[in-house]
């Protein structure tokens, strides 16, 4: 049924696919004619959150080149197929619709935004082509509506390398309250999937470990003046603002907070670990926190390489936070298709529809060392890799101050 | 702590901005009847003609009591080149078509001025630095920053120059007689067309001046800076009575002042927890306006400006 489904969607899209290959047939040709597998690529690449989005494009290509360059897949040459969501869930669908139309794709990396996820699954799913995304927290996504009490995952072909708000929730409020001493938070969030999620998350589990909320409220992405939230922080004697949300606000925050002569630290999680923050709010970002998955890539001996290579290339976009993971999830794909072909014997299955559904059981199986450290995925998809950092803004610069694994109360 | 003196600084502080920008709607309605979409994208390439001239133009280390009205210079410069070009090549071949044609013509242009900014400003796709003055002063228990003061001037200062041009020079007095009636204005030799113009113009400068104190209070700029605002302004200059130019301040103030104390209060009230907080400003704005439009449908202060018989 699950293969009918998939066949009838494919065919379906491939109708209104353009500029696609359109011939399957000389896929795996064994002396060197060469096949060309695409990946896809969805993350908002202009506007708001472009930076990070840029960053896992340009980490996705990394892994690209470095697969072509080292033939890790004999006969086959990848490319990238990068579109734009402009971080709405709308485009983000009809771009998973673009992806699965092409029929030389076999998986997608993306998106950064959870609500944008929440689009594209069933997409992905429908077509049986696999998607990791490199960025996405939000706990249902891979542990179904009810993840609290009755975790079910509801897309078997949606991954990630990222780890859950739960988790990154949890970290924060252990940090807010046993790290840096303070007590009583304010808790702000922008009513997206993403942000709400998490402030919800910091919220119960800094009361559970004794701290108090002194007020919550919610901003409007897109939201310029803060005057009057910042005047009701500054009266509640609040000594920490968390803030479930991206930079684009954050940084405008941070900045009226401060004029207004309230001293306290911005606490977010990785939705503002990016450059532009600093950049956007200047000297007012300075003190400010934010948690972010994995440890910090340039610690990492294996991420170093990537590094090099992302500076020497002069890409835009920064490559903190997601970059890394976003290279990781593309070599997950890129393996799986090796796999697929090692099982084929040796040579890429010839029926783009077969190697799909070989790419998810694939990518479901992987274990490898990746630059962010050893890539696998749990029943859920999620990644068995659940180290979390915080970050300080330290004369104009994110520096990690702790690493460590979330533990839930 | 009394938070209500800060709250309403707030504000006015906001309700000055859209009412420097809601000048430009209203002036424009006022004359020709036709609401200037792209306004607020005017008033966003202002900010961005001021950012040209702080980063490219000044050296570093410009003092900002010399760069602050070198960059109203530059922004005014570009918001007025652009309002003036938009009246001569998108709104004027299209005067006498029906009303919707150049309403449809300024959303395109505002979005085809957004995607310009986007594309062709260095480093424009996303927020982009702003000189700021950001010393703080208390006053009482209300502190405000050096860009606040410098926004309630600019406020003052503009609307008193504005009312002395309207109702004291001769172009203004022509202005006034072409809002009356543009073809008996024309048969009493006033070239109806170059008073247009001016008031595009004065339009264009108005929001410069919004779009430099907007840059100096946030510390950053965007493209999309012009559409929420924008927005705000012409509420505000449909609030105060469309067409008229006092009407705008005043609109622009009422509106900012609700905005804020509706973001402040309405959640403290019982049982309204869940319709307060920042979030909820919009709506309750909106609201206001719809209230007002109800009982007095022509705005708070009637359409003296655009009266036609």
């Amino acid at each position: 049924m699950v293969i009918l489904t998939s066949v009838l969607t494919t065919g379906a899209l491939t109708l209104t696919a353009c500029g696609s290959r359109d011939d399957s047939g000389d896929k795996g040709g064994d002396n060197g004619s060469g096949t060309t597998l695409t990946i896809g690529v969805d993350a908002p690449l202009s506007g708001e959150n472009s930076t990070t989005g840029l960053g896992i494009q340009y980490g996705a290509q990394i892994a690209v080149d470095d697969a072509n360059k080292n033939n890790w897949v004999p006969g086959v040459k990848f490319k990238l197929k990068a579109l734009d969501d402009k971080a709405q869930p709308a485009t983000g669908q009809s771009n998973a619709t673009n992806i699965v139309g092409d029929k030389t794709a076999v998986g997608a990396v993306g998106p950064l935004n959870s609500g944008v996820a929440q689009t594209m699954q069933q997409v992905f799913a429908s077509a049986d082509m696999v998607q990791i995304s490199p960025a996405n927290t939000a706990p249902e996504l891979t542990q179904g509506k009810n993840w609290q009490t009755d975790k079910k995952r509801p897309f078997k072909t949606y991954f990630r390398t990222a780890t859950t708000d739960e988790l990154q929730g949890s970290f924060a409020a252990g940090y807010a309250y046993n790290g840096l001493k303070k007590k009583k938070a304010f808790v702000v969030d922008d009513k997206q999937t993403y942000g709400a999620g998490l402030a919800k998350i910091f919220n119960e589990q800094y009361k559970k470990l004794g701290g108090k909320v002194v007020g919550t409220d919610h901003v409007n992405t897109g939201d310029k003046d803060f005057g009057s939230l910042v005047t009701k922080i500054k009266n509640s004697g609040a000594d920490l603002l968390y803030y479930g949300g991206q930079y684009d606000e954050s940084a405008l925050i941070t900045k009226q907070l401060k004029d207004a002569g309230v001293k306290i630290p911005l606490f977010g999680g990785d939705g503002m670990f990016a450059t532009t923050y600093i950049e956007a709010a200047g000297k007012s970002s300075e003190g400010d926190l934010a948690t972010a998955i994995g440890v910090p890539a340039d610690t990492l001996p294996a991420a170093k390489t990537f590094i090099q290579t992302y500076k020497d290339k002069g890409y835009k976009g920064d490559y903190g936070a997601y970059g890394a993971y976003a290279y990781d999830a593309t070599t997950a794909i890129i393996k799986a298709v090796k796999a697929a072909a090692d099982a084929n014997g040796g040579k890429v299955p010839t029926d783009i529809n077969d190697l799909r559904s070989k790419v998810v059981d694939g990518v479901q199986k992987s274990d490898f060392e990746g630059l962010t450290g050893k890539i696998s995925f749990d029943e859920y998809g999620d990644t068995t890799n659940k180290q979390l950092t915080v970050y300080q803004v330290e004369k104009g610069a994110w520096k990690d101050v702790e690493t460590g694994t979330a533990d839930l109360q | 702590m009394n938070t209500l003196p800060q709250q309403l600084a707030n504000g006015l502080l906001l309700g000055s901005m859209y009412g420097l920008i809601a000048i430009g709607y209203t002036m424009v309605y006022g004359i020709v009847q036709l609401i200037n979409f792209a306004h607020g994208e005017i008033f966003m390439t202002g900010a961005f003609g001021a950012l040209t001239v702080y980063f490219y133009i000044l050296p570093d280390g410009t003092s900002m009591a010399l760069a602050v009205p070198l960059m109203l210079l530059g922004g005014a410069l570009v918001a007025i080149l652009i309002a003036v070009g938009a009246e001569r090549f998108a709104y004027r071949p299209l005067r006498g078509a029906p009303r919707l044609a150049p309403l449809i013509t300024a959303i395109g242009l505002s979005l085809a001025l957004q995607e310009v900014v986007r594309n062709f400003y260095p480093g424009a796709d996303r927020a982009r630095a702003f000189p700021g003055l950001d010393t703080t002063h208390d006053i009482g228990s209300v502190t405000i920053k050096d860009a606040d003061i410098f926004l309630i001037l600019a406020a003052i200062g503009c609307m008193a120059a504005l009312a002395f041009f309207v109702r004291r020079s001769r172009t203004g007095r022509a202005m006034q007689a072409t809002a009356q009636d543009p073809d008996t204005a024309q048969l009493m030799g006033i070239d109806t067309n170059r008073i247009i113009v001016i008031a595009f113009a004065i339009g264009g400068f108005f929001a410069a001046v919004a779009a430099v104190a907007y840059g100096l209070k946030y510390g950053n700029v965007d493209y999309r800076m012009g559409f929420l605002m924008g927005l705000k302004a012409f509420t505000a200059a449909v609030l105060g009575g469309i067409g008229n130019i006092y009407g705008a301040m005043l609109g622009g103030v009422v509106l900012g002042v609700a905005e804020t104390l509706a973001s402040a209060y309405i959640d403290e009230i019982p049982g309204m927890q869940q319709l307060g907080g920042q979030s909820w400003a919009n709506v309750w704005a909106f609201g206001l306006l719809i209230l007002v439009l109800l009982f007095r449908p022509q705005g708070l202060l009637g359409e003296r400006v655009a009266d036609r018989a």
